[in-house]
């Protein structure tokens, strides 16, 4: 298979590039703050608009199945308790679990309602009803302001997540931050490098043709790098969702977004 | 359970010629591609759809591997009675699924 | 309907997904249009074809060779002495020429279709109708198709 070099081949599409200049420093600045929405063509745009035909409806239909019945017997559902749906939940994840004290994601806290509210298992990281719910629960709050604000008690996790993706990786040596925060609406072959940001995930990815979760991107992107994954629900990559989480407050939840 | 999808007007006026979408989860897997061991991974697609009106087909179509996953379709139907509107998809084992809508015509 | 699909051309590699490749050589195209009339043969037989009628809209560059929205649409008073009995739409780069084949009615109200289709790089898509008179009319469209930036597998 020929895998064109990273600088190689560099298709300076034009129509694809958005109108932000591009950044040179090692941040963004939050004035260049842009979602990866601003990165897709003009059709791809109004298929994440459109509520009929964007994909990951699917998935959203899925969850709101799955949130309005009760698995067993005397099982309650997710509506039983959330009586008044979930709108403004999924912007305050990842958050610190007050029993455990450990920093848990949307995934993780919908897992730990169904074991210790519903005495149901836990579901595993893609499969479709964890998709599905995670997907109906951050749409609730689509539109609203994405973004987690820095704490004392957040500080160390940011950290590690900050750490994580500023530490170059991989065969070809990269980090988050050479690609996402220096070099974004620069060409890579036919894709213009977007910001990295995490505003519309559980998404749908024409390369995966379904639905994903936002550590199968992360692990894509490792993949990318030729960097060994972590696993999914690695605590590392839930204090990356953190870190990500401060670095793009400002945007907005897209969920389910599309994307390339 | 294949999640389906239908945008189907409730009314329309007799003669008026009204837009149809349907869409089904299912990934279309072409045939051609190659898991993370080299090992091909066996075609499975959905291979017709067929709409009918009051259990007339009004529109169908034949699917190759180069529909993509998550088929959606966009077609077209003269809205001339009161009824049930149909939508059903086969696969290539012979599997199908479907669902309906009502339609009001005046 | 044949459940045998025959390949029309080469594959470039295992993954469904092309090089970029803006235009291809002259031979290679000879070869992509070879399949293509082969396809069209085994539907439509040896009658001729004229172009017009039939538009094929595209976006000019695909996000990604996974799905590309599609419209095809054909003039067509749509009444029952004079309709559009089917469109088939033909890929020259594809693993397989024949990318899918809708049927209208006279109840149909309007011959035209969209949906999302998979694209072996940047090609012109083809599409041929048959109309109830018997006559075949074809019409195209080019699109640019880019592959991911990261490459996964």
């Amino acid at each position: 298979m020929r895998i064109a070099s990273l600088c190689g081949v560099a298709l300076l599409l034009a129509a694809c590039a958005p109108s932000a200049p591009t950044s040179r420093t090692s941040e963004l600045s939050p004035s260049d703050l842009q979602s990866g929405y601003a990165f897709l063509t003009p059709e791809t745009q109004q298929l994440q608009d459109d509520p009929f035909e964007n994909p990951g409806y699917l998935w959203v239909d899925r969850g709101e199945r799955l949130f309005q019945t009760s698995a067993a017997a005397a099982t309650p559902s997710c509506a039983s308790c959330h009586t008044e749906g979930l709108s403004g939940a999924a912007s305050s994840y990842p958050a610190i679990e007050p029993s455990s004290k450990r920093l848990i994601n949307l995934e993780g806290r919908i897992n730990q309602c169904r074991t210790e509210h519903q005495e149901l298992e836990p579901l595993a990281y893609e499969s479709e009803d964890l998709l599905g719910l995670t997907a109906f629960v951050a749409n609730q709050s689509r539109g609203q302001p994405y973004g987690i604000a820095p704490s004392r008690e957040l500080q160390p996790y940011i950290e590690a997540g900050r750490t994580y993706f500023e530490t170059r990786r991989g065969m070809m040596n990269l980090s988050c931050q050479q690609c996402h925060s220096e070099t974004w609406g620069k060409a890579l072959r036919g894709d213009t490098i977007s910001q990295g940001h995490a505003n519309a995930f559980p998404a749908y990815r024409f390369e995966w043709q379904s639905l994903g979760s936002l550590h199968r991107r992360f692990r894509d992107c490792d993949t990318g790098v030729r960097a060994e994954p972590l696993p999914y629900g690695d605590e590392t990559y839930v204090a990356l969702e953190l870190y990500l989480a401060t670095r793009g407050a400002g945007l907005e939840i897209e969920t389910p977004g599309v994307r390339r | 359970m294949a999640g389906i999808r239908l945008a189907v007007p409730e009314t329309a006026q007799k003669g008026d010629v009204i837009e149809l979408k349907a869409l089904i989860q299912h990934p279309m897997e072409s045939g051609f591609r190659r898991g993370s061991r080299g090992e091909a991974i066996p075609r499975d697609i959905i291979t017709r759809f067929e709409c009918f009106y009051n259990q007339e087909p009004v529109f169908t179509a034949d699917f190759n591997p180069a529909i993509a996953a998550n088929p959606i379709l966009t077609f077209y139907t003269r809205a001339t009675e009161s009824g049930e509107l149909e939508f059903r998809w086969t696969d290539q084992n012979g599997e199908t699924w479907s669902d309906r809508k009502s339609i009001t015509v005046t | 309907m044949s459940e045998t699909f025959v390949l029309d051309r080469a594959p470039d590699h295992d993954r469904f997904g092309g090089a970029i490749q803006l235009a291809s050589t002259p031979l290679q195209a000879q070869a992509d249009q070879a399949g293509v009339t082969r396809a069209r043969r085994e539907l439509f037989g040896d009658r001729p074809v004229q172009e017009g009628r039939v538009t094929v809209k595209l976006p000019p560059i695909a996000e990604n060779g996974h799905s590309v929205p599609m419209t095809v649409s054909v003039e067509s008073p749509m009444t029952s002495e004079d309709y559009v009995r089917r469109i088939a739409v033909f890929s020259p780069r594809n693993p397989l020429s024949n990318v899918a084949q809708f049927q209208f009615t006279p109840r149909s109200g309007k011959a035209e279709v969209a949906t999302r289709i998979r694209m072996s790089g940047t090609q012109s898509i083809q599409a041929v109708a048959e109309m109830s008179d018997g006559s075949l009319w074809s019409g195209s469209m080019e699109t640019v198709v880019t592959l991911a930036a990261c490459v996964v597998l």
